[in-house]
């Protein structure tokens, strides 16, 4: 249905420098009235770059936008709101304490002119009619679902009569089920002459929901084609730049004894609210069970239960057959517990210390790297030549800050740290998220190599097809609870998304 | 008996009017300043100086109304230098508050020295014709001066635009989440600055109190700590101006006490008695700190945070 003649969005010629880097290199994008136009391409590949030039928070180095035919000058975000732009972000921009209808029309207005809370609200109780997105509006951003945040969001958008509207990989934070609800919505934009710019790198949805798909690769454009005419495969490769394969790893068949063995753990958030219950599962040697989940579902108190960084209300925690529950992190460093955290910079890692001293973090109490209370420089320094080789990270030196290493080489730092050591058990979190093909494709081998020698791994991720091409089994996590736990070679992504939207396994089946 | 009660009584919660005042004034700019996400410890600083700015002005002119404005006006001018330092500039808010705290302290004392030992012109209390004949409220509260008529207005003032209004909803982002506000084209530059210069114009508005109506001369250091209790006090308001006024009287209240049974020279050592506002400070710093609480009546949440657009 590229049936809009009329041009909403001209780029041309769009350049952002960055130090070092170029974002966005001479591309050009054309969106039509009333089409779903998706901006494909891996990570780092300009993508959110090219959408804040278009929502005013970069300004392009050449290039020119014009909006309807006519050429603009996007100063500022509010520039792009009076052009009729409208961006739903990936970390949305909302306020948890303020109503979703105060959240709708802050920046409306000014100065001293009363803010006329009902009438806004029949508006945004009309609009969600109209397009089909259910939410309350005057429910507290804090109440809602992720799901229910990003309907905030497009109303947001909407309520501003914005005609043209940029979604940055909205599906990213979704259940399948949820994720079919936004479709539908998008849809009814879409005949109602809107045009949207979708960003994703899932190709299935790609395929599903857009009308011409433009790439992009290294910030430059590579090619726009028109849905109908093209298919995953071809522009996998349009993204990639080469074949690639989603390959399923060979599992590991004689399995070992049990090294992790969790019983009825209740666990409280750091808000005192309960996060986990009752959960409830084992790992063996040479397996890798994967948790599925919605984010913000106990995946965080889970990683933090099993390495001892937080003390669960009640249930035990067995590694190795040893009772753990009540002691400290450092046992179960000691017991063999390797954790990769989600958080790269804040937990896995000091930013601003060097590789070496990052590398021998959890290791300078042992003899090889102790001078009594002296470190020993020369063993950490050798130590971490040697891993930087092991694992091909990319960095000037050793002695090189955290900080300015790219997020593929960071992950490579906290994986080789945590693999080299004398471990049993190694509990991984968002392992591959925001790395590029090759970096994802180096994590996942790593770790399946690991089970092959076997140790027993805990992999949680958001990212379904992960989990299904690496794991023994998946169990899946909702408000706090195990819904059900799958082998991964009979598990199919739809029952995991009613899984991971509640239900039990049990009524799936 | 109950006559008697009340003679003792009434008049402690008239002086606990008048002694909250000056905190409720400051309280209520520290409220928008904190509620646009930039702290101000320098309260101290800014009282002071807004008080011996509203003597010398109201001094020389002879017209406790010039004091008035001379405060207000000093005490956004000094304050600017907050403001310009965090917002801007991007530093530490709590060392940039200090800073003002200790300038302050300096200013006003060196500024003070030709002004100590005179008598200046004061506020006179009015009684409110009608209001004031209410029994115990309107004595309590309609035989007040006129600044305190003036804090009057200022409360429901400060609580309509805060809840009210689009400027009040921009204020309240900009603390909670300035990227959000940014992206709306809600400037978070401007909406800081003007927040922080209120409060310091109210600030000053506090401190010309003390020297204009609560006393009519100037002393070094008047504000005596109440710039600190004033930080803990925003807390214990929850950042709402009505609570605010509770609060402050709470406050005054104590001061008011204390004050009353050293007069009337019940055996407790004066240093126990003078403690009493700022044990009640800690108290209330405990109280509010407690998780649970917390959860209900949480800071701004990018409170002391500076912004800047995201850059890569």
């Amino acid at each position: 249905m590229v049936g809009g003649n009329k041009i909403a969005v001209a780029l041309s010629g769009i350049t952002k420098r960055f130090p070092g880097v170029i974002a966005n290199d001479q591309v050009d994008l054309e969106l039509l009235e009333g089409e779903i136009h998706t901006l494909l391409g891996e990570n780092g590949a300009g993508k959110s770059t090219l959408m804040n030039v278009l929502t005013g928070i970069y300004r392009p180095d050449a290039g020119t936008i014009s909006i309807w035919g006519k050429a603009v000058q996007l100063e500022n975000p509010k520039d792009a709101i009076e052009q009729g732009i409208g961006m739903v972000h990936q970390s949305f921009k909302l306020v948890p304490t303020h109503t979703v209808t105060e959240n709708i029309v802050l920046g409306l207005g000014r100065g001293l002119a009363p803010v006329k809370i009902e009438e806004a609200q029949t508006k945004v109780a009309e609009l969600s009619a109209q397009y089909g997105v259910k939410v309350d509006p005057a429910a507290y951003v804090w109440q809602l679902s992720i799901g229910e945040q990003q309907r905030v969001e497009i109303l947001k958008i909407l309520f501003r009569g914005a005609k043209i509207l940029l979604l940055d990989e909205p599906t990213a934070v979704l259940t399948p089920q949820e994720a079919d609800e936004l479709f539908v919505t998008l849809r009814s934009m879409r005949a109602k002459g809107h045009s949207i710019v979708f960003i994703s790198h899932k190709l299935d949805e790609v395929m599903a929901i857009s009308d011409r798909v433009t790439v992009l690769r290294g910030g430059k454009n590579v090619g726009t084609v028109l849905v109908k005419d093209t298919n995953p495969q071809s522009l996998s490769n349009l993204m990639v730049g080469r074949e690639i394969k989603f390959a399923t790893f060979p599992r590991k068949e004689a399995l070992g004894d049990p090294v992790l063995e969790v019983e009825g753990v209740h666990a409280l958030n750091s808000r005192g609210l309960p996060a986990l219950r009752d959960i409830t599962f084992s790992v063996a040697a040479g397996e890798i069970l994967g948790f599925a989940g919605v984010a913000g579902n106990g995946q965080q108190e889970l990683a933090e239960v099993i390495t001892g960084l937080l003390e669960p209300t009640a249930g035990s925690v067995r590694v190795n057959g040893v009772d753990m529950t009540r002691e400290s992190a450092r046992r179960f460093i000691d017991a063999g517990v390797s954790y990769v955290p989600a958080d790269r910079h804040g937990v896995a890692t000091v930013a601003d210390m060097s590789l070496s001293h990052n590398f021998v973090l959890r290791r300078y109490r042992e003899p090889k790297f102790a001078k009594g209370p002296f470190l020993n420089f020369a063993a950490a320094v050798g130590y971490a030549r040697r891993l930087i080789k092991e694992f091909n990270i990319s960095t000037p030196s050793h002695a090189t800050p955290i900080r300015s290493l790219s997020g593929g080489n960071l992950q490579k730092v906290i994986l080789a740290r945590e693999m080299t050591t004398r471990h049993r058990l190694l509990v991984v979190m968002s392992a591959t998220r925001g790395l590029d093909v090759g970096a994802t494709e180096f994590v996942r081998e790593t770790l399946n190599e690991h089970r092959h020698k076997g140790r027993a791994i805990v992999l949680i991720s958001e990212d379904l097809e992960e989990l299904l091409s690496l794991t023994n089994r998946i169990a899946v996590l909702f408000h706090g609870e195990i819904m059900g736990i799958l082998d991964a070679d009979k598990a199919e992504i739809a029952s995991l998304g009613l899984m991971m939207a509640g239900q039990a396994q049990a009524e799936v089946a | 008996m109950e006559g008697s009660l009340l003679i003792l009584v009434v008049p402690i919660l008239q002086a606990a009017v008048r002694s909250g005042t000056p905190i409720l004034f400051v309280c209520i700019g520290e409220i928008y300043a904190e509620r646009s996400g930039i702290l101000n410890v320098g309260l101290e600083g800014l009282m002071l100086v807004g008080a011996i700015a509203g003597f010398t002005a109201g001094f020389s002119a002879g017209n406790p109304v010039v004091g008035v404005f001379a405060a207000a006006i000093a005490g956004a001018l000094f304050s600017l230098i907050h403001a310009y330092v965090t917002i801007t500039l991007r530093a530490d808010q709590i060392v940039s508050g200090l800073t003002l705290t200790i300038l302050g302290t300096g200013i006003s004392g060196f500024f003070g020295k030709p002004m100590i030992g005179q008598v200046g012109p004061g506020f006179d209390q009015i009684a409110i014709p009608g209001l004031s004949k209410i029994p115990v409220l309107g004595q309590v509260l309609f035989q007040q001066d006129a600044m305190v008529y003036l804090s009057f207005v200022l409360v429901p003032i400060a609580w309509w635009v805060m809840y009210k209004t689009h400027l009040g909803l921009s204020i309240r982002s900009v603390g909670e989440n300035p990227a959000t506000a940014d992206s709306l084209g809600v400037s978070v530059t401007k909406v800081r600055y003007g927040c922080v210069l209120f409060g310091g114009a109210m600030a000053g508005l506090g401190g010309a109190y003390l020297s204009l109506a609560y006393t009519t001369m100037w002393i070094e250091q008047m504000s005596g700590g109440r710039g600190w209790i004033t930080l803990a006090l925003v807390i214990f308001a929850a950042w709402n101006p009505a609570r605010a006024m509770l609060g402050a009287y709470l406050f005054g209240g104590a001061d008011a006490l204390q004050l009353r049974i050293q007069a009337v020279g019940i055996e407790i050592p004066t240093y126990f008695l003078m403690m009493l506002p700022y044990v009640l400070t800690i108290g209330i710093l405990v109280l509010a700190s407690r998780a649970s609480l917390r959860r209900r009546i949480g800071a701004p949440a990018a409170l002391a945070l500076p912004y800047a657009r995201e850059e890569r």
